[in-house]
């Protein structure tokens, strides 16, 4: 995390600090274990294959909580992450990265917050988005 | 005009929506955030240590995005899915379509929140994998100062 993000020095179209997370099956048995999601189609090889997938996937809430984790160090520590909201669009495999990145679609003032909203998604490393979405984030301001 | 398809939602199903789950209690405490820190890949030392977490002006470690707690886990009682109310339907299989969480109010380490769930909607869709049911299920949080916390919608795909 570098910096606080202030509410005046953003604007529409600018982008969110991109995250990359690799996501190994180690990474998918701490998400099993963090979760408390213990399908065995995240971690268990055979099984993924006898229910027709090609290979273990990651967890569609762990692309949801790698999204707000991308927010939460971005906005700094006087932000706030308010709503996120994504769609499991497509699969992503075991032992491929998960690439987080976000653009400012608007901003708003609304009971004393100052809130920007925003357009998040994940992609494959070959560029593929896997899991389109919205949120909400809330920065202090200068004044 | 080809006929239309038979619907599998039926009017015992579309009843179902609107009507609120018993509540389901998930407890929130340091263990369980640092792991889903961990497993998310944080290294922000608020998800980790709690006398950091409070001299930045948290009541405790606070729960990463994403995390509402755990279901009170007794298999001497029958499984309570939280946040997920599951209608009788013909379908076996079931995918995760979506999440979103909107937040009210910080959730943090020694919270208990109490979470009712509700169906909203149901609809019916042709995709790569056959017929499906998609299902949109409503949770809302609260703490244990009966504070509105958190409001999750759950997207599940049945196929």
């Amino acid at each position: 995390m570098s910096g606080q993000l202030y509410f005046e020095d953003i604007s529409q179209g600018q982008e969110v600090t991109t995250l990359t997370q690799h996501c190994d099956s180690q990474r998918l048995v701490y998400w099993a274990a963090g979760s408390g999601d213990f399908y065995q189609i995240h971690y268990d090889k055979d099984f993924a294959q006898r229910t027709g997938l090609p290979d273990r996937i990651v967890h569609g809430a762990l692309k949801h909580a790698l999204l707000g984790r991308m927010l939460h160090e971005w906005v700094g520590a006087q932000g706030s992450v308010k709503r996120v909201a994504c769609q499991y669009r497509g699969m992503d495999m075991v032992d491929k990265d998960v690439i987080c990145k976000g653009a400012i679609t608007g901003k708003r003032s609304e009971n004393g917050e100052n809130l920007v909203d925003l357009e998040i998604w994940t992609e494959t490393p070959d560029g593929q988005k896997t899991t389109p979405g919205t949120a909400t984030v809330a920065l202090p301001s200068r004044s | 005009m080809a006929q239309p398809k038979a619907s599998v939602i039926t009017d015992k199903m579309r009843a179902e929506i609107g009507v609120e789950s018993e509540p389901v209690t998930f407890e929130v405490d340091n263990t369980a955030c640092r792991m889903f820190a961990r497993a998310v890949g944080y290294t922000d030392p608020i998800y980790f240590d709690e006398q950091y977490a409070k001299s930045k002006g948290y009541r405790g470690i606070p729960a990463p995005v994403g995390f509402l707690g755990h279901v009170v886990y007794n298999p001497n009682e029958p499984q309570r899915l939280g946040g997920y109310v599951r209608t009788d339907t013909p379908f076996k299989r079931l995918l995760n379509g979506g999440t979103d969480i909107e937040y009210f109010e910080s959730v943090c380490a020694g919270d208990v929140l109490t979470a009712t769930s509700k169906l909203i909607d149901l609809s019916e869709r042709e995709g790569r994998l056959g017929p499906m049911l998609v299902t949109v299920t409503e949770s809302t949080y609260r703490n244990q100062d009966g504070k509105l916390v958190a409001r999750a919608r759950g997207t599940g795909i049945q196929y």
